[in-house]
């Protein structure tokens, strides 16, 4: 059995309302040096595939179809055995 | 005539779309549940998406609505020229599909806004907007937190040489203003269409302004243009 990490950040330049009301609320709450907070998706997928290249091709296909949106978002993916 | 509804789990503007086409417009309008294939696209003159939030607008809104059997006849269908409204939530599943270009985000300010807001219209040349004058301005109401618009520049530049924003939020008498602007949408976009003009998404929702009844009757305005269009297109086949 595998273990999927998936990351989805959003792209570079695209405005997050939500992390920026996040760090206001750091801010207010004096922690110093804030920045600035991008707020992203963190998902675990359980995949019961044998060769870790099938699966890498695999999970590709389901960012790019599903999990992440290519217009405002990025991806990056770690396998692990479990 | 006949319009269809695409009705998923989680919509809660189908039945206002199905009353408007009924007892408004008194024309002929079905459900489509997301399960169905749609196999018979000839069926349909027009397929309505509606608001509401499909599938709880996990991970994105429209994002898993945009694979629901419904949607592979709803694409081909605009492929095929037909006419497409997606609505709201509606207009989320067009950008997920990919049928529409962008893509949404949280409203700026984080508020979820639901009130009635000014819309000019930028084209009024489109199967949806021809009973509209150009620079008009509608007054139809929005509700939604995910209708922050957002496209990268160049695309944005290839979709006004199209004239593919059809709807900008503007103030009453027709200013686009950035005070204007209810989400923090580039460019104060609230409605665009394709490059072949048969699909149009919008946030603002027409459904609940064509009767007297409800303060407004400006979103008939978005309904009669696709009657009058389907009547035109009967007219010149004959």
């Amino acid at each position: 059995m595998l273990l999927v990490k998936v990351y989805v950040t959003l792209k570079k330049g695209v405005l997050d309302p939500k992390g920026t009301a996040v760090k206001s609320s750091l801010n207010s709450m004096g922690f110093e040096g804030v920045e600035d907070v991008r707020i992203g998706k963190y998902m675990e997928i359980k995949l019961n595939i044998d060769g870790r290249e099938e699966a890498a091709e695999k999970v590709k296909e389901m960012c790019d179809k599903l999990l992440a949106n290519p217009v405002i978002e990025d991806y990056d993916f770690e396998i692990t055995e479990v | 005539m006949k319009f269809g509804v695409v009705v998923f789990p989680g919509s809660n503007c189908d039945v206002d779309c199905y009353n408007v086409v009924k007892n408004v417009l008194n024309k002929d309008v079905n459900y489509v549940w997301h399960k169905e294939r749609l196999n018979d696209l000839d069926e349909y003159d027009c397929l309505i998406l509606p608001g509401g939030f499909s599938y709880g607008d996990y991970l994105r809104p429209g994002a898993i609505a945009r694979f629901a059997n419904a949607m592979q006849g709803v694409i081909e269908f605009a492929n095929k020229g037909g006419l497409v409204l997606g609505i709201c939530n509606g207009f989320q599943v067009l950008l997920e599909a990919g049928l529409l270009p962008g893509a949404m985000q949280r409203n700026k300010n984080l508020k979820f806004r639901c009130h009635y807001s000014f819309i000019r219209v930028e084209n009024s040349k489109l199967p949806f907007t021809l009973e509209c004058s150009e620079g008009q301005v509608l007054k139809i109401p929005i509700a939604h937190g995910d209708g922050n618009y957002f496209v990268d520049e160049e695309t944005l530049q290839q979709m006004k040489a199209n004239d593919q924003i059809v709807f900008r939020y503007c103030d009453e008498d027709g200013n686009v203003t950035e005070q204007a602007n209810p989400n923090g949408s580039i460019d104060n976009i609230a409605g665009i269409c394709n490059k072949k003009g048969n699909v149009l998404g919008m946030m603002p929702h027409p459904e609940r302004c064509a009767e007297d009844v409800l303060g407004s009757t400006h979103g008939k305005l978005i309904f009669d243009s696709i009657i009058k269009y389907l009547e035109s297109r009967v007219e010149n086949a004959r």
